[in-house]
């Protein structure tokens, strides 16, 4: 058995990795975390795998309660909320706009 | 006459239309019993005591003016979720600290346009994540029915406030129970509505196709004075539905002869608490005795619900809850560029269940995982909605249990999200088919906690849980039961 193989053989959740995702999903996690998540999320996972025993073949996926298309609105001016507010629940502001690190070097 | 704060919205807005009390009164009068009461409770996170008396004193004016409608001058509290301009609005995060909202939910403003007085903002588990109030980073709330249990969750502030009469009525929100659960834990009543009747505009999202706010009030007939109000299309939200609003005060009927009473026979399995099956079951004898028809349905698709929700739910939570970056607003933790920035902020503005969360939402939406996590769960929530359609071909209303088991004590499976999770498998359902659901009380626990028993209607069924819920009511007295308002406890 080659490999790539015997990694696809091995257990779907077992390959889930916390620290992997975590940097998916922008959040540092402390070692601790990582451990405590990992064996809980392991554990979900498992129990979601429940869904295998159906047979879904040929259903429709349901994204919604309710089938909206698409919708819009008359492209008419109407009052924005106030810029002012906004900028003072940034956590930081410089000339009215939002502050933020160096994106460029 | 008796305190002001103990009374229903019908009742109160009797007295104010007779003129023998004023919204200053009352509003007062519901501040002084948060003042002495709350403490033991925990179900407010901010109060807007200032603002809460220059509203009503508001409301008194309008009346005086002549106006009369149901909810001028009555004061309401709002879950941490909703945006109302000028207050915070922290989700019970500490993401979110320091945030100042700078509009009004939709939900919220129609409250206010009916004169409604907004009291304060009430606790809840972190960005609605919870089961139990446990994950509020503010503070802990307690049941009033004994403050060594847990009010339910997510809107265990709403459901606690509205129990211990330290508010009049509430708005909570409900995405897999998240309002029906604590009312059937604090013996109030919680009705989540169809998806799209209420919008969600200005309602901070965790899963965008399963979120619907609603109310929380003592009495069913006051849930259909607020549903009326916060009912109806709104254009801000684009999955807010072009439905007319029914009258809901005509659904208030007593009479539920021919009425056929759908049995979820699936619902009483294993995991069931035996006093909360002998209540709901005492229910639907009462209804049978009153003249309705029980009939048993099958939903056998219902028991997948708490596995397919928690891959839906958090896939959606995790995309709901990138905004949360540090960058625009709420709490920063600077970092060297901006991606630390962000991965810093987050780590310490969010708590271990909203993490777990999010983790769990990205794994499912990743590459290799998507099908056969994401659109598999999609898959069985339609078949979860067949079931719902196939059911209500036979029947007007579903009658179960809210809860598997009565409020359980603080700290019991906080440490185990997999059991806390399982808690919600009567109530998911009806979030992912998108239909309506309500719990109202129908009995106590051998030791003395609140049992709820949930109605389920089709879409737009709102007003057959009304008229079910309502006629119950009058033929049963657990909604008048109150907790004792000891002071020594806790």
């Amino acid at each position: 058995m080659g490999f790539i193989s015997a990694l696809l053989m091995t257990d779907q959740n077992e390959s889930m990795d916390v620290r992997y995702v975590a940097n998916l999903a922008r959040l540092n996690l402390t070692e601790a975390e990582a451990d405590q998540f990992q064996g809980q999320l392991v554990q979900i996972l498992d129990y979601v795998k429940q869904l295998d025993e159906l047979d879904v073949e040929g259903v429709e996926p349901m994204a919604h309660a309710i089938r909206v298309e698409n919708v819009y609105r008359e492209d008419v001016v109407v009052p924005s909320m106030d810029h002012d507010d906004f900028i003072a629940n940034a956590p930081a502001s410089i000339n009215n706009l939002v502050r933020v690190p160096n994106i460029i070097e | 006459m008796s305190a002001l704060h103990t009374k229903t919205i019908s009742e109160l807005s009797s007295l104010l239309a007779a003129g023998e009390a004023s919204s200053v009164e009352l509003t007062a009068d519901v501040i002084a019993a948060i003042d002495a009461g709350d403490a033991r409770i925990g179900s407010y996170v901010e109060m807007n005591k200032k603002q809460a008396l220059i509203s009503a004193t508001a409301a008194d004016a309008r009346r005086a003016a002549g106006e009369n409608l149901p909810l001028l001058g009555i004061p309401i509290g709002a879950k941490d979720l909703l945006n109302v301009k000028g207050q915070g609005n922290r989700c019970a995060s500490k993401l979110l600290d320091g945030y100042t909202s700078p509009y009004t939910a939709t939900s919220v403003a129609r409250l206010e346009e009916q004169g409604a007085v907004i009291l304060g903002r009430m606790n809840m588990d972190e960005f609605a994540m919870g089961g139990s109030n446990e994950n509020s980073a503010i503070q802990p709330c307690r049941n009033p029915w004994d403050t060594t249990r847990v009010p339910g969750g997510s809107s265990g502030g709403s459901a606690a406030a509205v129990a211990a009469d330290l508010a009049v009525a509430t708005l909570g929100s409900d995405t897999g129970g998240s309002i029906r659960q604590p009312a059937a834990f604090c013996g109030c009543v919680g009705l989540k509505p169809t998806y799209g009747m209420v919008s969600r505009f200005g309602l901070t999202a965790f899963a965008s196709s399963l979120d619907q706010i609603g109310p929380l009030t003592k009495t069913v007939a006051d849930t259909a004075t607020v549903l009326q109000a916060i009912s109806g299309h709104d254009p801000k939200d684009s999955t807010s539905l072009k439905v007319d609003v029914p009258d809901y005060s005509q659904a208030l009927k007593t009479d539920v002869k021919g009425m056929r009473i759908g049995v979820p026979t699936d619902y009483f399995s294993e995991g069931l608490d035996a006093d909360v099956e002998t209540a709901v079951r005492a229910a639907l004898a009462t209804y049978e005795s009153m003249g309705a028809e029980l009939v048993d349905v099958s939903l056998p698709h219902s028991k997948y619900a708490i596995a397919a929700y928690y891959v839906i739910a958090t896939a959606e939570a995790s995309a709901n809850l990138a905004r949360f970056d540090g960058v625009r607003y709420g709490a920063r933790v600077d970092g060297d560029n901006p991606v630390g920035l962000v991965k810093g902020t987050r780590a310490a503005g969010f708590g271990p269940e909203v993490k777990r969360r999010i983790i769990l939402g990205t794994y499912v939406l990743s590459s290799g995982y998507y099908d056969a996590y994401y659109i598999k769960a999609q898959k069985v929530r339609g078949l979860i909605r067949k079931d719902f359609d196939e059911a209500f071909e036979k029947c007007d209303v579903i009658a179960g249990p809210c809860t598997p088991t009565p409020a359980f004590p603080i700290g019991e499976k906080s440490d185990d999200p997999l059991q806390m999770y399982l808690g919600d498998m009567y109530t998911v359902p009806a979030n992912l088919a998108g239909i309506c659901g309500m719990s109202l009380p129908c009995g106590f626990s051998s030791g003395g906690m609140p049992i709820g028993l949930q109605l389920m209607g089709p879409s737009f069924g709102e007003s057959a849980l009304l008229h079910a819920g309502h006629a119950f009511e009058q033929a049963t007295e657990f909604h008048r039961a109150r907790p004792a308002t000891s002071t020594e406890a806790s």
